[in-house]
């Protein structure tokens, strides 16, 4: 019988992801698409940093920063119950840091495409900046919006580097679609191996299709 | 009162200007300001509007300080009573017609001024549709419109008819028009068609190189003499034809082309050219129709 525990530890994992760097992204892409700042281009690089460090690295860092004999962990620990290390948590938080640039990327070249002039029709229409961003920004911005959250979702399923450093391989908390299946590859069983990777393929093809499909018919309506 | 007493420095890539604007007018004025393209017109504007922050001055519109360098003032622009119709309307795509104007009513507000405003302007037959399915001129008329519904002070409009076809213009001229008589709406346009200028405006300032060169009636600003007992009209030169020793004009006015013959040489008049043909009234012809 096949165990559909890691399968859907991945789409937690991928749905968590998502759903929190989705709103840790807006503020910060916001930021990023205005600001005049100097450290702007320090931040940015940052940002970027995941794209082309090895996941292996951060995953490296994060087991050295989270690791469970140094103050700051026994604090976290102590105060909030957190433990980032062999935990769902500690993948959540990898799968944020290595996906950021995904989420981040999209949505701030979302805010460059935004006429001036409709921002600041909306200001004179006596419209907060809180009330534009959400009422006319964000909604002119759907299909950056559908990719970011699209390209983070798909490449947190695909994680595997940061997952297996920072995660470990428990079964029922961190042992997640890919990792078993290299497991399985190790073992020598293809067989299973070739199931959960046919599964996950066709969950991703769909997934993505659907949103294809859908920014597709969108971006008509707009554009006309 | 108006008063518009603004210094910024802009920067392009092709020149500095230096705009050293000082212009006042009385409320319910229909004014405009005149002049070619990159001499600062839109940003005066946008200064009023609270867009863009002059270096020094003062803006003050019917004894409210909206901006003075001295007194540290600076309304921002949602504090500033300003409608203003942009270049590109500025239409949200993602609402329909009807919510672009519902969008621009304050909370708690009867939702009369819209439909006064859809009558008005002749917006009910699209009101549900999205900005992008309706016509340069049916995108106008929303985007005036939706400048309209908060009852602003004062309303800028900057250049919101160049994009239009002639007959087009000339239905939101009289839009325009209907709109500054109804709601005795002190009004600044941006434009540079003379023939518009005329028909709309009762007080023009040109500008040059970033000052107020001349200010006055637009007649008195478009004719060099003053005339009594004259026709006169804009137009457009289409075609100029020199014939032994007369030349003839071809020129558009309104939507009519007529051909002017003159004697007179000696100014450089070229195709593209705007002017002004005036004659006395000597022998009209003057009949009853309809």
């Amino acid at each position: 019988m096949i165990d559909w525990n890691p399968l859907i530890l991945t789409f937690k994992l991928a749905l968590v992801t998502t759903i929190i760097l989705f709103l840790i992204a807006i503020p910060i892409a916001y930021w990023l698409s205005v600001s005049k700042s100097k450290i702007k281009p320090i931040i940015e690089t940052i940002i970027s940093m995941p794209l082309v460090l090895p996941p292996t690295v951060i995953g490296f860092y994060l087991l050295l920063v989270f690791s469970p004999t140094n103050s700051f962990s026994i604090w976290l620990k102590e105060t909030f119950d957190l433990q980032f290390v062999f935990s769902f948590e500690g993948l959540v938080l990898g799968s944020i840091i290595y996906s950021f640039p995904f989420m981040v990327h999209p949505i701030q070249s979302g805010f460059k495409t935004i006429p001036n002039s409709i921002i600041e029709a909306a200001y004179l229409l006596k419209k907060s900046k809180l009330e534009t961003l959400l009422k006319v920004q964000l909604p002119f911005m759907k299909a950056s919006l559908l990719t970011g959250i699209v390209l983070t979702f798909a490449h947190t399923i695909g994680e595997f580097g940061v997952v297996l450093m920072i995660g470990g391989n428990i079964p029922n908390q961190t042992k997640v679609a890919s990792i078993m299946i290299y497991d399985e590859v190790e073992a020598l069983q293809y067989d299973v191996a070739n199931l959960y990777s046919i599964i996950l393929f066709a969950i991703t093809f769909v997934i993505l299709l659907f949103v294809y499909i859908m920014n597709g018919k969108y971006s008509n309506k707009i554009v006309g | 009162m108006i008063q518009i007493d603004i210094q910024k420095r802009l920067g392009s890539e092709v020149q500095d200007i230096f705009l050293d604007i000082n212009i006042e007018f009385a409320e319910e004025e229909f004014v405009v300001l005149y002049g070619k393209s990159g001499v600062g017109k839109t940003s005066i504007l946008r200064m009023i509007a609270g867009l863009l922050k002059p270096d020094s001055g003062t803006i003050e519109i019917k004894n409210e300080k909206w901006f003075s360098s001295k007194g540290k003032i600076n309304l921002k622009p949602q504090s500033r009573k300003v409608g203003m119709v942009f270049q590109d309307f500025a239409l949200f795509p993602n609402m329909t017609v009807l919510e672009n104007l519902k969008f621009a009513l304050p909370k708690k507000s009867s939702s009369e001024i819209i439909e006064e405003l859809v009558s008005l302007m002749e917006i009910k037959p699209f009101l549900n549709n999205y900005p992008n399915t309706l016509s340069g001129g049916q995108k106008q008329r929303v985007a005036l419109a939706r400048a309209l519904v908060q009852k602003p002070e004062i309303l800028l409009l900057d250049e919101p008819l160049s994009a239009l076809d002639h007959e087009m213009r000339r239905k939101l001229q009289n839009y325009l028009q209907e709109i500054h008589r109804k709601y005795k709406l002190t009004t600044i346009l941006v434009s540079h068609d003379v023939s518009e200028i005329v028909r709309l405006a009762t007080k023009v300032f040109t500008l040059e190189n970033g000052k107020v060169v001349k200010s006055g009636k637009p007649i008195e600003i478009f004719s060099n003499t003053k005339l009594s007992g004259k026709f006169q009209f804009v137009g457009e030169i289409l075609e100029v034809q020199k014939q032994s020793f007369i030349l003839i004009y071809t020129i558009l006015v309104g939507n009519e082309i007529v051909k002017v013959f003159s004697e007179n040489s000696e100014e450089n008049i070229q195709v593209g050219d705007k002017v002004i043909v005036a004659t006395k009234a000597f022998h009209p012809l003057i009949k009853k129709i309809g």
